[in-house]
């Protein structure tokens, strides 16, 4: 019944789905249990297809604030989306139904490989079957460095501060914590707010 | 011996690396899973990694697999709660004041200063697999390979994982 209700008020358009239509914290957990298991390849797209054009639980603009805010927290962007969706739509217990069910199908499963894997990890098909997977997953990593950047850096000294982290962690073996806290201050006052009468002073 | 305290400590700490993503929590979990605890071999989460990227869901639930065979079940769920539940808190927290703190000047300028930092860690994350997981013309003709087809083509990156395996069998097979 309530599907129908979100239904219809998606069908009045982006506006209606941002006024709140009670999404029960079965159907929460329901909609991500599927995503959680259907989403090969990279979360995000399958999210934006069931919550905004599916479900319109939350319209595209709110999607894309949620996921920069989910990008620039610590946590996966999945789970970060998660629990952003799920305060909206039902508060706390709404965010603890979204992360279960996105996490859920991927880690059962991952225990089922894992457990394949002490078994049969050292046979001579299996070795050279995950040699080729690393070497894949380290051009899909590459990749998804090289989209973030064109995306998210703006001129070269955001370069500059990515080749830091990179030098303090790979060359320096310097903490991540302590990496993101040094490199990370100096790239916040690199970009702090400026003035607008001091631009306008030296114009 | 029980490694349900340890396998909570390190997983809650690496929870809070993962700015920008899981693999930018990679070389600490390199150091503290493998050389300080160790829980499995480097070549072991190398393939763990790789092989979540086949699987549905958030990229880095291979987790559960070094609970599970630390700690067994209970390890499993221990870990994968640890490495959650501080990161979920810290979002469902920061973004109620995020939204509040919207014409703040300097939410912008942390945005912006995060970014080159995040995306730095997700290289060094990289590379550190690469030393592990590149050992020749073959591994880095792969890893190229799927790279190329990424940045031109739309294609579903698990297929080329699954694409990897594939090439993988067939040159890597002993004769």
């Amino acid at each position: 019944m309530s599907e129908t209700v979100a239904k219809l008020a998606g069908q009045r358009g982006a506006d209606a789905a941002s006024a709140q239509v009670a999404v029960s914290i079965g159907q929460i957990f329901l909609e991500f249990l599927i995503i959680g298991a259907t989403s090969f390849g990279g979360v995000v797209p399958y999210l934006r297809g069931s919550l905004v054009t599916k479900r319109h639980w939350v319209d595209d603009k709110e999607f894309v604030e949620m996921l920069s805010i989910s990008q620039s927290l610590p946590g996966l962007n999945a789970t970060n989306m998660a629990i952003l969706v799920g305060d909206k739509l039902r508060g706390a217990l709404g965010s603890i139904a979204a992360i279960i069910g996105i996490c859920l199908p991927g880690a059962v499963l991952m225990c089922v490989v894992g457990m394949f894997y002490r078994i049969h990890g050292d046979h001579d098909f299996v070795t050279a079957a995950l040699k080729g997977v690393a070497a894949a997953a380290v051009g899909l990593i590459l990749s998804t460095v090289m989209g973030l950047s064109e995306k998210s850096l703006a001129g070269k000294f955001d370069f500059v501060f990515m080749a830091l982290t990179v030098i303090a962690v790979n060359r320096l073996h310097q903490s991540v914590p302590r990496t993101l806290v040094v490199v990370g201050l100096l790239a916040i006052l690199f970009h702090r707010p400026r003035k607008k009468q001091k631009e306008s002073a030296t114009l | 011996m029980n490694q349900i305290p340890a396998l909570i400590r390190v997983f809650a700490y690496l929870s809070i690396l993962t700015v920008g993503g899981g693999m930018a929590a990679f070389p600490e979990m390199k150091i503290l899973t493998v050389e300080v605890h160790k829980w499995l071999t480097f070549p072991q989460l190398i393939h763990l990694y790789s092989v979540g990227q086949m699987a549905p869901g958030p990229n880095m639930m291979m987790i559960v697999v070094i609970g599970q065979w630390a700690g067994g079940m209970l390890g499993a769920i221990a870990v994968l709660i640890a490495f959650l539940g501080p990161t979920a808190l810290l979002t469902f927290v920061v973004a109620r004041l995020w939204k509040k703190l919207e014409k703040w000047p300097w939410r912008i300028s942390i945005q912006q200063g995060l970014a080159p930092v995040s995306i730095g860690l997700l290289l060094a994350g990289c590379f550190t697999m690469a030393k592990g997981a590149i050992s020749g013309v073959e591994t880095a003709a792969i890893a190229v390979g799927v790279l190329l087809i990424l940045l031109r083509y739309k294609v579903n990156p698990a297929l080329l994982v699954v694409g990897g395996a594939v090439l993988g069998v067939f040159s890597f097979m002993p004769k």
